[in-house]
């Protein structure tokens, strides 16, 4: 168990963007959020998964709605806390502890609040290991954890429970929800034990994205590359170098849809990368070959300060280097690739393994 | 005849021009003095009388200024401000000015309401609007002395109804009130936007000041022509508008120098490299227009969403300081001082100006102070230099394809031979007023940003509304109808949404129509 304090959101906030690949929501507003709890009511211990009893209980908590319609109304704040009552209220014991339900963008920092307001701890893991659209795409799903009884609460005071035949349900169910309640909402679902985080949780990745954001900060500061900090540290692979030509974006159901054309320079020169996304960057394709796609992380950093781009910053003229990073296992096996592969968002594209390509012995290494 | 002066004020010159239509007539660069407004009497007084024109034949007069920006950066003159939010329940989780320098928000005091109303994205009230709270408020602010007053409100660009009662209530409550409605300034983004209008209302009276100071220096001269400001888009606003929205002209002298150059150079679509004493500006004209940045944009460590110019500074200017072993060239810079202290005005310090007359790029000064120069190190400078603006336009460009660079500034005779990457480089007549050029020409503009719900309308309908609504702003606004056009438009689905709402942004431009307005008349966004 260590302590987070308000330094500390900083770093995390910055790696959170480089896992949310291009989505996840700005962590901007999640770190002044959880920055202002924590100046209230004092640092927010981080409690390793090893540190759980088995029949801990543990809620996660999350925003849930629009990253552009959080950025205009900006939560009361306590809503979270509301959520999190509630279903304490509805499973009729408290919880030890809470925990992120994604380690990228916004998700990786709203739980701080309700661990600092509530003095319980967080624990060190989240349930997908970088960003992803919809409730029931986390690691928990594959391992059969059910995401209801979930609560969830506005600002004005409403919070309802829901409960469904399966977590697919639940996202739809929530999503409705959501925009009754003006697009964000606050929730708290996935009630575990902590048996079940052990087994079902992608373990210290808040640990991880603190990695993350002190390396792009040490790198600044030591005016070295940023970029390659980053590379080091997820054991990703920078895949592509080069400038935004384009970003072409569509009307989609529910999604920020669209595609940005990267022109290569340097040893990329000549060729064109297109990188498509929904809300997150899920497929980049040099030509018709498939360089990196969903589940791996797709991250665009800033090829100078190594700052994350999200799908809503790109614009053209960027100069960016784009990094592929392997993703949690979990993701990779049938059941994973059936909740978040590339046929899951409409790409025909079969998925295969960022280092299978880029690794060593890789045709493109 | 259409008889226009354009002024462009920065830290270190104040430069103007007289443009008769498309025809630079006079210019003058003088040193920005203290008081501003006797270097820019001075500056007219000049182009005037060498041009021999006579006052009552000036159209307008088009002022460009780094004013406002500096009197936050250094924490200037600045005025205690209260900011009232509408929103509860929503956005207790982070009060006005949450993410604020400490300096700067003790200065203005921090002070914040809280009170219910605001709207959804979708329309609906979150809250209804309470009277009888905002009157609470105002009978604070009022008991406090503090007259300069922000009002920001929840999803105010989608409905802007809830500020302006509140400024009614306010402007009843608190004598003298001077009342900044976020909508009327920011786009999207509750934050930014209202911090944006915390620093316009902490303005005004700066700006009342010093829009009267020029107001006073062009009648002093008797000149009756209207005054405008430019705004960092690169379009006018009239001096009264100016008066009421000084955070608008925030980055507008980069702007300036890119419109003047694509005027200039009579290129829409290239590259700009503005060269001043200190730091070089390196942007991009699409369609004639500086290419916006799309991040949050920080004023003073305030950050903000306004439309600013994408531009890219390095520290390279005529008064760069070149040191030896090894070699660097700026980014210290004698600055203003370059006429005392470089080696070619009798000085002893080695600036770039003095490697460029060295190699025999540029007639400066007394060329014979720098004839014992160091062959190669002049050789390696020129080099360096010309190294600094190719990788700063290459950061800059749109695309691998070459482009034509527009180089402009006083210090522009540093860049001396064409740069890689440019399909041709053009240095236009008048490249070093290029900026009081911009000034001179700008035109003027409407803009709206605004979430449609698509339930009732599709999404060409709503891009129609917003073009419609932009034109007829600018339209309002002072343009000539036959002359506006839509120059910008952006349509951003809002993300992790049923598909039924999108964020619209549509600016339109237009020619001013000069002659028989009153300078209180013409804003984007009166």
């Amino acid at each position: 168990m260590r302590e987070i304090t308000g330094d500390a959101l900083e770093d995390i906030a910055l790696g959170a963007a480089v896992l949310g690949t291009g989505g996840g929501g700005n962590p901007y507003l999640g770190k002044l959020m959880a920055r202002g709890a924590i100046e209230r009511r004092g640092p927010v211990r981080l409690l390793d998964p090893d540190e759980l009893a088995d029949d801990d209980l543990v809620v996660p908590s999350a925003m849930m709605g629009a990253p552009t319609v959080m950025v205009e109304k900006i939560p009361r704040g306590d809503e979270v806390l509301g959520a999190f009552r509630a279903l304490e209220a509805h499973l009729g014991r408290r919880a030890r502890a809470t925990m992120s339900c994604e380690a990228g963008g916004l998700n990786s920092t709203t739980p701080f609040t309700v661990a600092a307001e509530l003095g319980i701890p967080l624990v060190d893991a989240d349930m997908m290991g970088r960003a992803f659209p919809e409730l029931q795409m986390c690691t928990p799903t594959l391992h059969g954890v059910a995401a209801t009884p979930m609560a969830i609460a506005d600002e004005k005071g409403n919070s309802a429970i829901i409960t469904t035949v399966d977590n697919r349900w639940t996202e739809t169910f929530a999503r409705t929800l959501t925009v009754d309640m003006g697009c964000s909402a606050m929730i708290a679902l996935y009630a575990m034990t902590g048996r079940q985080v052990k087994d079902a949780c992608v373990p210290r990745t808040i640990s991880t994205i603190e990695g993350i954001g002190r390396a792009i900060r040490d790198a600044r500061a030591r005016h070295v590359d940023p970029v390659a900090a980053v590379r080091e540290v997820t054991g990703g692979y920078v895949v592509w170098r080069g400038k935004v030509a384009d970003v072409e974006r569509r009307t989609a159901t529910g999604f920020a849809r669209g595609e940005a054309a990267i022109a290569g320079t340097g040893a990329y020169e000549g060729r064109t990368l297109r990188v498509a996304f929904q809300n997150e960057f899920l497929l980049a394709r040099d030509g018709e070959e498939a360089l990196v796609s969903t589940p791996d992380l797709i991250t665009i950093l800033d090829a100078e300060t190594g700052e994350p781009i999200t799908t809503e910053e790109l614009r053209y003229g960027f100069r960016v280097a784009v990094l592929g990073i392997p993703c949690d296992p979990r993701w990779r096996t049938e059941a994973g690739l059936g909740l978040v592969g590339p046929a899951y968002f409409g790409y025909e594209t079969p998925y295969v393994p960022v280092e299978w390509r880029f690794g060593p012995g890789g045709d493109r290494s | 005849m259409t008889l226009r002066i354009g002024i462009d004020v920065g830290g270190t010159n104040t430069d103007a021009v007289l443009m008769d239509d498309a025809r630079v007539v006079a210019k003058i660069k003088t040193p920005t003095t203290e008081d501003v407004t006797s270097g820019i009497t001075a500056a007219l007084r000049h182009v005037l009388e060498t041009s021999g024109t006579a006052t009552g034949d000036v159209a307008g007069v088009m002022i460009g200024t780094t004013h406002f920006t500096n009197a936050v950066v250094e924490r200037r003159r600045l005025q205690p401000t209260a900011a009232v939010r509408l929103g509860l329940p929503a956005t207790a989780a982070l009060p006005p000015m949450v993410d604020w320098p400490a300096d700067l928000a003790a200065v203005l005091g921090d002070h914040h309401h809280l009170c219910h109303g605001g709207h959804e994205f979708d329309g609906r009230e979150i809250s209804p609007f309470d009277e009888g709270e905002v009157r609470r408020a105002g009978a604070d602010i009022a008991g406090k002395g503090i007259s300069a007053i922000a009002v920001s409100s929840v999803f105010s660009p989608v409905n802007a109804e809830m500020e302006e009662r509140a400024a009614e209530v306010l402007l009843a409550e608190v004598p003298n009130a001077s009342v900044t409605l976020s909508h009327e300034i920011g786009r999207i983004g509750l934050l930014e936007r209202e911090n944006a209008a915390i620093l316009n209302a902490c303005l005004r009276p700066l700006a009342a000041q010093t829009v009267a100071a020029f107001r006073r220096a062009i009648a002093e001269l008797g000149i009756a022509a209207p005054l405008y400001l430019t705004q960092n888009d690169g379009t006018l606003m009239s001096a009264g508008f100016a008066e009421r929205y000084p955070v608008l002209t925030f980055a507008s002298g980069p702007t300036n120098s890119m419109r003047g150059a694509a005027f200039l150079s009579g290129r829409k679509d290239a590259m700009v490299v503005d060269v001043g004493g200190t730091t070089s500006d390196v942007g991009a004209l699409t369609h004639g227009f500086p290419r916006e940045a799309s991040v949050a944009v920080d004023i003073g460590g305030v950050r903000t969403n306004f439309r600013m110019p994408d531009v890219y500074s390095f520290g390279l200017g005529g008064g760069s300081l070149v040191r030896e072993d090894p070699l660097r060239i700026g980014p210290r810079s004698v600055g203003y001082r370059i006429t005392e202290q470089a080696l070619v005005f009798g000085g002893d310090t080695l600036t770039a100006t003095d490697v460029a007359v060295a190699a025999g790029v540029a007639e400066i000064g007394d060329p014979g102070r720098v004839r014992r120069l160091d062959p190669g190190l002049v050789r390696a400078a020129m080099e360096r230099i010309q190294g600094m603006s190719e990788a700063a336009v290459d950061r800059m460009k749109t695309s691998a394809e070459p482009v034509p660079v527009i180089v402009v500034g006083g210090g522009s005779v540093l860049i001396a031979r064409p740069l890689a990457g440019a399909s041709e480089m053009v240095k236009p007549d008048h490249f070093e007023a290029a900026n009081a050029v911009g000034a001179a020409i700008a035109q003027i503009s409407g803009e709206v940003d605004r979430v449609y719900a698509l339930d009732a309308l599709t999404r060409e309908q709503a891009l129609d509304d917003a073009k419609a609504e932009a034109s007829g702003r600018a339209v309002a606004a002072g343009a000539d109808p036959a002359t506006v056009q839509i120059v910008d438009v952006e349509d951003v689905p809002l993300a992790y949404l049923p598909g039924n709402a999108t964020r619209v942004r549509v600016k339109a431009v237009g020619d001013l129509t000069l002659g028989g307005r009153t300078d209180d008349q013409g804003g984007s966004r009166a």
